[in-house]
């Protein structure tokens, strides 16, 4: 692996833009200023070799500051290496310096950040929800929105409702046990004491 | 031959003419040749190829002739998951279709949005359109639909449409 020359070579060239870095796993991650991904993403481009984009994806943590990250895996098909370069983006106008000059293939990654997430980048030639219709007033993959959805309408395009959970969301606990044990259930099963009873049979 | 059929009553207009009422002659036609309209949106699509193929043979029940136009349709088979950018197309291929017209909710998630209690799809499409039969199932295997297919000729047999239509014509006058 070429992990941590690749590490070397961006902080070399780009110094303090260099905010940290991590290896887990062998799968190198660099975080980067948000004002300079674009160059980093280049120079990752253009000397470094990393010349396609597998994937950007978002990261919601509500309680930080900045809220967002923004994370993009590279790889080079040559040396058959993964990069993963993350940078962020703040809660009050959350936005990114788009790659799309640098990978053409950005475009609908970051159409689908910004209909998911509500993150824009500067620079995308046609920021249009690719997931969602257009009118669509929220950003479903938040943390702070619900699994049931909120109410919207407009008229001729679509609506939505909230949808009924009965007890959802279902979910596997986190414990060790029996299947009878870890099952899926209600999320909130546990608080009544008839359930906590059920929860603790072997 | 005569001596073995003695109730033939006249043997030069048998099995020529019948006599009925309109609306169940009607009724007949109209339930023996239902053109699908196949709103094939997920899995339960290939449950209804399935059931259109050869080993199950849709054919069988008059409704071979998948219509791809909702103008030549009578029965829209409403296949799969309807999420809320789908719904209003669905509805819209269901107002184009000429009257009268069916809906066969097909699976869980046209019926009640099955599995998927989210923000994205839509839970029932009954919430939009008349539905006539559902069908449960994740997805319905081919007999299923047939068979829905076969409650469906039931219903449509026991119709009223033409003396409905009289009823509400004389009432106008």
């Amino acid at each position: 692996m070429t992990s941590t020359p690749a590490h070397e070579a961006v902080s070399a060239r780009f110094g303090d833009a260099v905010t940290g870095h991590g290896e887990f796993r062998g799968e190198l991650t660099i975080s980067v200023r948000p004002d300079a991904i674009r160059d980093v993403c280049a120079f990752c481009h253009s000397d470094l070799g990393f010349d396609m984009l597998l994937d950007i994806s978002s990261v919601d943590h509500p309680e930080r500051n900045p809220r967002f990250d923004v994370v993009y895996e590279l790889y080079s098909l040559r040396a058959g290496a993964h990069l993963r370069l993350k940078t962020t983006a703040a809660e009050d106008d959350p936005k990114v310096l788009s790659v799309i000059g640098v990978w053409p293939g950005a475009d609908w990654h970051e159409r689908e950040v910004w209909d998911m997430m509500g993150i824009r980048f500067e620079g995308h030639p046609d920021l249009r929800r690719i997931i969602m219709w257009e009118g669509y007033p929220f950003h479903p993959l938040r943390k702070d929105f619900p699994l049931e959805g909120e109410r919207s309408d407009v008229p001729g395009v679509a609506f939505t409702e909230p949808a009924p959970l009965a007890g959802g969301p279902f979910v596997t606990a986190p414990v060790e046990g029996t299947t009878q044990v870890r099952e899926p259930r209600a999320r909130h099963a546990g608080d009544h004491p008839a359930d906590a009873a059920f929860l603790a049979e072997p | 031959m005569t001596d073995r059929h003695p109730y033939a009553y006249d043997s030069k207009i048998e099995g020529n003419i019948i006599f009925t009422q309109l609306d169940t002659a009607i009724n007949w036609m109209r339930s023996n040749s239902l053109w699908p309209m196949p709103m094939g949106l997920a899995c339960c699509a290939i449950e209804m190829m399935a059931a259109a193929a050869s080993r199950f043979d849709i054919a069988r029940f008059g409704a071979e002739v998948m219509r791809f136009s909702p103008r030549q349709s009578d029965v829209m088979i409403v296949a799969g998951t309807v999420t809320y950018k789908m719904a209003l197309a669905v509805k819209r291929i269901y107002d184009q279709m000429a009257d009268p017209k069916w809906v066969i909710a097909m699976g869980a998630c046209a019926s009640s949005g099955g599995m998927y209690r989210s923000y994205a799809v839509l839970q029932g499409i009954d919430h939009l359109i008349p539905v006539d039969v559902y069908v449960s199932g994740c997805p319905p295997r081919p007999e299923a639909l047939l068979d829905a297919l076969m409650r469906l000729q039931k219903k449509i047999m026991g119709e009223h449409s033409l003396i409905a239509q009289k009823r509400e014509l004389f009432a106008s006058i």
